[in-house]
């Protein structure tokens, strides 16, 4: 679905992201594990048309899409959930579910899919005239999601969703990713919590300072020795 | 379909007010002076409505908004008085080369951001300026000297169009996506919002409005001087959408109809004035530190149209 052909990415001065390849396919979550400033925000940006990269392809659906602008990216059915939630603050939680389906034009669709929201997301349902910047922390994060999925993607790209929240709604939060992903929605997620991420993804891959270092399945990169030292902890 | 119930009341309150103050002129109670302060009060809601659009809504920190109102001023004035064109003629033509240099300016200008944009929107009013000042055709610094056509009426119905526009514009489709560049720039461009596209519009119709009201400025005095647009009169736009509270049209309005007010009160005591004013602000900025009205609008309060027509 989505092939990421050797991509050189600069963030101003910063050579962010090094001959960087992969691969998401149809159906798949696919999750993208590193610490802080290895660049897998860098990544998300540049499939999402954020960033341009200045060298490289990013096939979707067997269409180029690196360097394309963003609108034309959403079209073609990438959501991204950036980093930190970033609700629209002053608007209602039903204003910034109606704006992550700014591009669509069928109504009928539209109210479909916001019913499907408030489904997955009951609490979002029950404060729908609320500000959002009133919500709490995991609720941002949720309404973050659901904007996403306002646009009707096939590909979502998450930025670290358990940014920043308690165990138990990073937990919660997880469960609803899986949930998004078993109603057909292929899922690329970018985490630092390497042990949830890796407990529901199919494939991984840990990038470190701007190159992947290591990829396969989800199962294999729990049991690398490697990994268990950086990233879980070294239990 | 609240928002159609919002322009209703909005419509005829406008011609309430009309009718009111017409017949208030008719039978004379209102006389020049205060016909004057009318003027100058409609003129004052135009700019600030209109650098609302701009700052309040859409969050690009302009501070250079009398340069557009220059640009407006002046070609209106040179369409009446050099071409000989009828004043409504003239208005427009003042209007659309302001959104014409609002559209110059905002091109290359709003990839910047918070304090750069400021410092270039500035750097740009006082090119304006300083252009008007160096061109003899429009009488350089002595100013250009301009028939007063301005009527109560031409002004009125300026604010009128101005508000409803720029209202009609916030409530759409659009402005929601200008809304939500404010809120958060990068999440909009996620949302696949042409960010660029929306800041450049709202500029180009914030200077067009911006125009118009330079345009009736310049046919309410006998002349119109290079120094009157300086940057001087940027911030008194600037202080009526912060007095009134960015993100809200009604606040800005009602903090252009407020200053308009105190600053004609206090013009006789000339020696105090400055330092009136100043109190003023800040005792307004201390106790409503987001402005009058915060983001809200004076139609929530009434229960009308909430939030603008919110639902559909």
């Amino acid at each position: 679905m989505l092939k990421v052909d050797n991509i050189d990415v600069f963030y101003g001065n910063i050579h962010a992201l090094k001959d960087v390849s992969l691969e998401v396919n149809e159906g798949e979550i696919v999750t993208l594990i590193g610490a802080n400033g290895a660049g897998k925000s860098t990544l998300l940006k540049t499939l999402s048309g954020l960033l341009k990269p200045k060298k490289g392809v990013v096939l979707y659906q067997s269409q180029q899409i690196g360097g394309k602008p963003a609108q034309a990216i959403v079209k073609n059915g990438i959501s991204h959930v950036p980093e930190g939630r970033r609700v629209f603050s002053t608007m209602s939680v039903e204003e910034n579910l109606e704006l992550g389906a700014y591009l669509r034009n069928d109504r009928e669709g539209i109210k479909k899919d916001m019913a499907n929201v408030y489904e997955l997301f009951p609490i979002l349902g029950e404060r729908r005239k609320q500000p959002s910047g009133t919500l709490s922390g995991g609720e941002q994060q949720m309404l973050a999601m659901g904007r996403a999925l306002m646009a009707k993607p096939k590909l979502l790209l998450l930025d670290e969703p358990s940014m920043g929240l308690a165990p138990l709604i990073v937990k919660k939060i997880f469960e609803i990713i899986k949930m998004v992903n078993e109603q057909g929605t292929t899922v690329l997620l970018v985490e630092q919590n390497a042990n949830m991420a890796l407990s529901i993804a199919n494939r991984a891959y840990v990038i470190e300072t701007g190159k992947i270092v290591l990829s396969g399945t989800a199962k294999e990169l729990q049991e690398s020795e490697q990994v268990k030292a950086a990233y879980l902890g070294g239990l | 379909m609240k928002k159609s119930k919002a322009f209703w009341v909005f419509s005829v309150l406008a011609l309430v007010i009309y009718a009111v103050v017409q017949g208030l002129i008719s039978v004379g109670i209102l006389d020049l002076y205060y016909q004057n302060i009318l003027v100058q009060m409609c003129i004052n809601i135009m700019l600030a409505v209109s650098l609302h659009i701009i700052i309040g809504i859409t969050g690009q920190f302009s501070i250079g908004h009398a340069g557009f109102m220059a640009v407006g001023a002046y070609f209106s004035a040179i369409a009446t008085m050099k071409l000989g064109l009828p004043l409504p003629v003239g208005l427009l033509i003042g209007a659309g080369v302001a959104a014409l240099a609002g559209l110059l300016v905002g091109i290359p200008t709003l990839r910047l951001k918070g304090d750069y944009l400021a410092i270039a929107t500035l750097g740009f009013a006082e090119i304006i300026r300083i252009i008007f000042l160096n061109v003899d055709y429009v009488g350089g610094a002595a100013g250009m000297v301009i028939t007063n056509m301005t009527t109560w009426t031409y002004a009125f119905v300026s604010v009128v169009i101005t508000i409803l526009v720029i209202a009609n514009f916030t409530n759409s489709r659009h402005g929601r996506a200008a809304i939500s560049i404010r809120e958060d720039e990068i999440a909009s461009d996620a949302m696949g919002i042409n960010t660029t596209y929306y800041k450049v519009v709202a500029f180009a119709i914030g200077s067009l409005f911006a125009g118009l009201a330079g345009g009736i400025f310049a046919h309410n005095f006998f002349i119109i001087q290079p120094t009157t647009f300086g940057f001087l009169k940027s911030f008194d736009i600037l202080i009526y959408v912060v007095l009134g509270g960015l993100g809200s049209l009604s606040g800005a309005a009602i903090a252009a109809i407020f200053l308009t007010i105190v600053s004609s009160y206090l013009a006789e005591y000339p020696e105090t004035r400055m330092i009136i004013y100043s109190l003023v602000l800040i005792i307004v900025m201390l106790y409503r530190p987001s402005g009058l009205m915060g983001t809200k609008e004076i139609t929530s309060l009434f229960k009308f149209g909430k939030k603008g027509g919110s639902q559909k």
